[in-house]
């Protein structure tokens, strides 16, 4: 048992604490959720502090024989990449829960389903990206949809179980046709190698271009559309609507970051020469997501909606930074992922707690918060402001590093994403402008500025995104080493310099 | 002169004991009183089972071919099919033992007085633990017999008191009835292509024994076009068993209208024996015209899965939509008989078991759930059913994620299983077809899940009642074994795979 296993086990273990707390006692159970996701974060900062930044392999590694007859392990391990995801998980982990204090409340089976489910669903984050065998990894990233759903269906609002059903379909299909790949390189493996599901080994066999091609698509389907890339995105705004404020944040910070991070650690490294076939068909979608993603957010009038089409456009670009293949876009990507998490967090809670305060989530129906409530409006402006890359927070140096990356590559496409900065100005600028600037629209004059809880849970992501702004360097010295081994592994040499840290 | 056979007792006794059992029970039916029989029924129904268990543990690493004068052939496949079958009945007897399903005088017409006199003095049709033993002691014969008047035999031993226990509901009588004669009629029409199919083999091969017909398969002796219709006529019989498409119309029907019990008991253990029969027949006899069968089965079991999965959204009763998804299993569990590999055998023989005790649990299940009118099948009422008994609901969901094939149930680990092994053998086709219909069928089985959790009770009538310490038993047993399988399923992987031997 090393600590990165220990730090995935503690959500189950609390899971049991929260099950024998009494039912009626909803302010306790509470207490014990944040405490212990509170508790995980602290100890997953220790993981940090443990790692050998030097070292690109695997650290904390630990297999144990699960399912011997098909050699199947429960190994785990981190890179630089998953270890600052897994940071990103247990982070908002307690930002949520702290922020989203009586979000399950009005839900249909009360406080402690909801912490059971969230603890749950933080033990399969950290299983996700901290897998080794594409199996376990599997396992996880089809099981964890079950906490979500349950999530979206039993504590959202509106159209839920539409939603919710939607959700799960579109990734259990995603999943299945990953499914199909994996056993078809699991076959594989077994003629070449002996059967493993070991990713270190599945990368070094040897496929013919036509299976490798069909293998891959297999697993970019499934990550695309949890990523979710135009044209496999239909879910996502729809889900992010009828989800709890606290469920969207886990739901687009970090289970949406699966697909990208799938990207990089299975179509890449497992299928190099195919990634490389579709890499301009996959640059291409990632152009268009920057771009209908950003116009359709222009076309918003729901402010769930607005944050959900702009995170299709932000996932253009981190997927845009992934097949740039150059180590400037990978670490671009890798540190955009993060970062988008912080500043998506920081929307959605807030415009949460203006949901809950207005009752309604009309953009126009808000208007002169500035005047009535100016810590929301700031922090508010601040995320929107991070949304859109302003240099000097967090986004803008990732936005950057993808640009630029790209740039040395694909020239053409880095033009046109930049575009999708000048239409992030439209979409951030008009809804700023409308919900916190100008007169006090009737109905709003009496809306209650936040209290202190919520000032504590949002102020470490607004701080987040200013220091990771001016002084990104601890991230990127955690994903450089990582990025760069990915790039050359796939084959790959950068047209220009390295990154200038 | 004729000589007495030889028989080795010790490796027929698991099958001995049952028939044994039977016979017994037939004797109390006709000397015990009324009151103390159905208790002493049980009895003698479990202690057979539980003897029969350890007899197949006691020969579990024997192998003969000559325990019954070359007709039926003990492997360590034919003993894993056993031990599954008489596992999956020791659960279901226990839910079969809560008489409130059945129809307490048979003989009496559906809402006559005679009917509602017999309910009144408690009478009990306690013949149902002597047809179940029959049934048990034929499906125990069926994947070990190995010539095919032997087949023949046990094929007709478990049907004949299957169709008449799919009569016995107490509620719904006409229903229960008229799904026990259409059974009895297509079983009856089916059992006759199997025979028509046996002869046509033994006019090609000039013998009835499986490996008999082997080995004249590997000579070439003999006319292809005898061979050929005998192989698609005994098919015929056998797909009508584990409810193939075009073979399947039957299903629905009998799943509905028999009692509860009984259509857990027969979805799952008349699954494992038909199959392990055409497991035994197509891998011993028939693996040498592999390339003569291989494209029939496969479009089989192509349109099975595709036409299980999409028929069962229309669904609108819960039994109704199991049968549906029922047949879509049987579709999968033919890509394991056609990978015709060790792995592909083990796969088959893990997913029969994990398949069967999450169907013995549904069912299970479903028989707890009533209105003042006996049992609620029909879907619509059972909205809102996580709110009144969550542990149910519960439970139910997890079963249905389990056929839905979710990662963390044993559902998945059979499919993923199967379709390795169908991969590897090449029939990459059968694994997308595969994969694609388990996302078509995880809708519906979603869908249940919706209706009991996201939907509000409507107000009516509907109760789940408390389960008995015999029901509570069969189904935390079942629910528990699928969770483990689960978790661990190296626990049965590597048992399945270590008796996933056939011998000729």
């Amino acid at each position: 048992m090393n600590l990165l296993t220990i730090i995935g086990a503690l959500p189950l273990l609390a899971c049991v604490v929260i099950a024998l707390l009494p039912k009626g006692n909803n302010e306790l159970i509470k207490r014990v959720a944040f405490t212990a996701t509170l508790i995980i974060a602290i100890a997953s900062v220790f993981l940090a502090t443990g790692f050998d930044k030097t070292q690109s392999g695997f650290q904390y590694v630990q297999s144990n024989k699960w399912i011997s007859a098909f050699n199947i392990n429960f190994a785990l391990g981190i890179d630089g990449i998953s270890l600052v995801l897994i940071l990103l998980s247990t982070l908002l982990v307690p930002i949520v829960v702290l922020a989203t204090w009586n979000e399950s409340d009005g839900g249909r089976w009360g406080s402690k389903v909801f912490y059971i489910l969230i603890l749950i669903l933080e033990t399969m984050m950290i299983g996700v990206f901290a897998a080794t065998d594409l199996f376990l990894f599997y396992v996880f990233f089809e099981a964890m949809l079950i906490p979500v759903y349950f999530l979206i269906g039993g504590f959202g609002s509106g159209e839920k179980s539409a939603a919710a059903v939607k959700f799960l379909l579109y990734s259990l299909f995603g999943g299945l046709l990953m499914l199909a790949s994996i056993i078809g390189l699991y076959v594989i493996a077994g003629n070449q190698i002996g059967a493993t599901f070991d990713l270190t080994q599945l990368a070094t066999l040897k496929i013919d271009s036509r299976t490798e091609n069909i293998l891959f698509l297999g697993f970019f389907i499934a990550f695309a559309i949890k990523a979710p890339l135009v044209p496999f995105h239909t879910w996502l705004p729809d889900a992010a609507k009828s989800a709890t404020p606290g469920t969207s944040v886990l739901l687009l910070g970090v289970l949406d970051k699966v697909g990208t991070y799938g990207m990089i650690r299975f179509c890449i490294a497992l299928f190099p020469d195919a990634s490389k076939t579709f890499t301009p068909l996959i640059i291409t979608l990632a152009v268009i997501s920057i771009l209908y993603g950003a116009f359709m957010a222009i076309g918003q009038r729901d402010i769930k909606g607005l944050i959900a089409f702009t995170s299709i456009s932000h996932f253009g670009f981190i997927t845009m930074g992934i097949f740039a293949m150059t180590t400037q876009g990978m670490s671009g990507a890798t540190l955009y992922m993060v970062n988008h998490g912080f500043s998506t967090a920081a929307l959605f809670l807030i415009a949460g707690w203006m949901i809950t305060r207005r009752k309604s989530s009309t953009i126009s129906d808000f208007g002169g918060l500035q005047r009535v409530t100016p810590v929301m409006a700031w922090t508010f402006f601040i995320a929107g402001m991070s949304s859109l890359a302003l240099p000097g927070l967090s986004s803008f140096v990732s936005e950057f590093l993808v640009l630029v990356g790209t740039y040395t590559r694909y020239p053409v496409a880095a033009i046109i994403g930049t575009l999708g900065i000048v239409l992030a100005a439209l979409y951030i600028l008009i809804p700023i402008q409308k919900a916190l600037h100008g007169p006090t629209t009737p109905g709003n004059e009496s809306l209650t500025d936040l209290t202190l809880r919520e000032k504590i849970a949002i102020a470490p992501v607004i701080a987040i995104i200013i220091v990771m702004g001016f002084y990104p360097k601890p991230v990127l010295d955690l994903i450089n080493p990582t990025a760069e081994k990915v790039v050359t592994t796939a084959g790959f040499t950068d047209p220009a310099a390295k990154v200038g840290k | 002169m004729l000589t007495a056979p030889v028989l080795n007792y010790t490796l027929l006794s698991p099958i001995l004991i049952v028939l044994g059992g039977a016979l017994i029970t037939v004797l109390v039916e006709a000397f015990v009183g009324k009151v103390h029989r159905a208790a002493i029924q049980l009895t003698i129904t479990l202690g057979s089972l539980f003897l029969s268990l350890i007899q197949l543990w006691g020969i579990r690493d024997k192998f003969s071919t000559t325990a019954a004068v070359g007709s039926v052939v003990i492997d360590k496949a034919g003993i894993f099919l056993q031990a599954t079958i008489v596992i999956l009945s020791l659960i279901a007897v226990l839910l079969i033992a809560d008489q409130d399903n059945f129809v307490s005088k048979a003989s009496a017409v559906p809402g006559s007085t005679e009917e509602s006199e017999a309910i009144q003095t408690g009478v009990q049709q306690t013949e149902i633990f002597p047809l179940f033993l029959f049934a048990v002691a034929g499906m125990m014969l069926f994947p070990v017999a190995s010539d095919l008047i032997t087949l023949f035999v046990a094929l007709e031993v478990f049907s004949l008191p299957l169709y008449l226990l799919s009569g016995l509901s107490r509620r719904r009588r006409l229903l229960s009835q008229e799904a026990a004669l259409k059974y009895f009629l297509l079983g009856a029409y089916s059992s006759a292509f199997f025979l028509f199919g046996a002869a046509f083999l033994y006019g090609y091969s000039g013998t009835v024994s499986i490996s008999g017909i082997a080995s004249a398969i590997s000579n070439n002796a003999g006319n292809d076009v005898f061979m050929l219709l005998g192989i698609v006529f005994i098919s015929v019989g056998l797909l009508f068993k584990i409810s193939a498409v075009p073979f399947h119309s039957w299903t629905p029907d009998v799943y509905q209208g028999a009692p509860t019990p009984i259509t857990g008991f027969m979805a799952a253990c008349t699954k494992v024996a038909a199959f392990g029969a055409i497991l035994r027949i197509f891998y011993v006899g028939l693996s040498g015209v592999y390339t003569e069968w291989r494209p029939i089965i496969t479009v089989i079991a192509i349109i099975t899965m595709i036409f299980g999965s999409v028929v069962a959204i229309a669904q609108r009763d819960i039994k109704r939509m199991l049968a549906y998804s029922s047949i879509a299993h049987a579709g999968f569990l033919l890509s394991g008989l056609l990978a015709l590999s060790k792995d592909g055998l083990a796969a088959s023989l893990f997913y029969l078991f994990a398949y069967g005790v999450a169907t013995v649990a549904a069912f299970g299940i479903i028989s707890l759930i009533r209105d003042s009118a006996g049992e609620v099948t029909d879907l619509n009422h059972w909205v809102g059913l996580g709110k009144r008994s969550p542990l149910i609901a519960g439970s139910f969901a997890f079963l249905l994620l389990s056929f839905a094939g979710i990662p963390l149930t044993s559902g998945f680990v059979g499919k993923f299983a199967i379709f390795t092994a169908a991969y590897a053998t090449g029939n990459i086709g059968l694994v997308v077809v595969g994969v694609l219909s388990s996302a078509i069928a995880a809708f519906f089985y979603i869908r249940v899940i919706i209706m009991m959790f996201f939907t509000d009770p409507q107000q009516d009538s509907l109760s789940v009642v408390i389960p008995t310490i015999k029901s509570r038993v069969a189904i935390s047993s079942a629910l528990l074994i699928s969770v483990l399988l689960g978790l661990a399923p190296s626990l049965l992987l590597n048992t399945a795979t270590t008796f996933a031997n056939f011998i000729k």
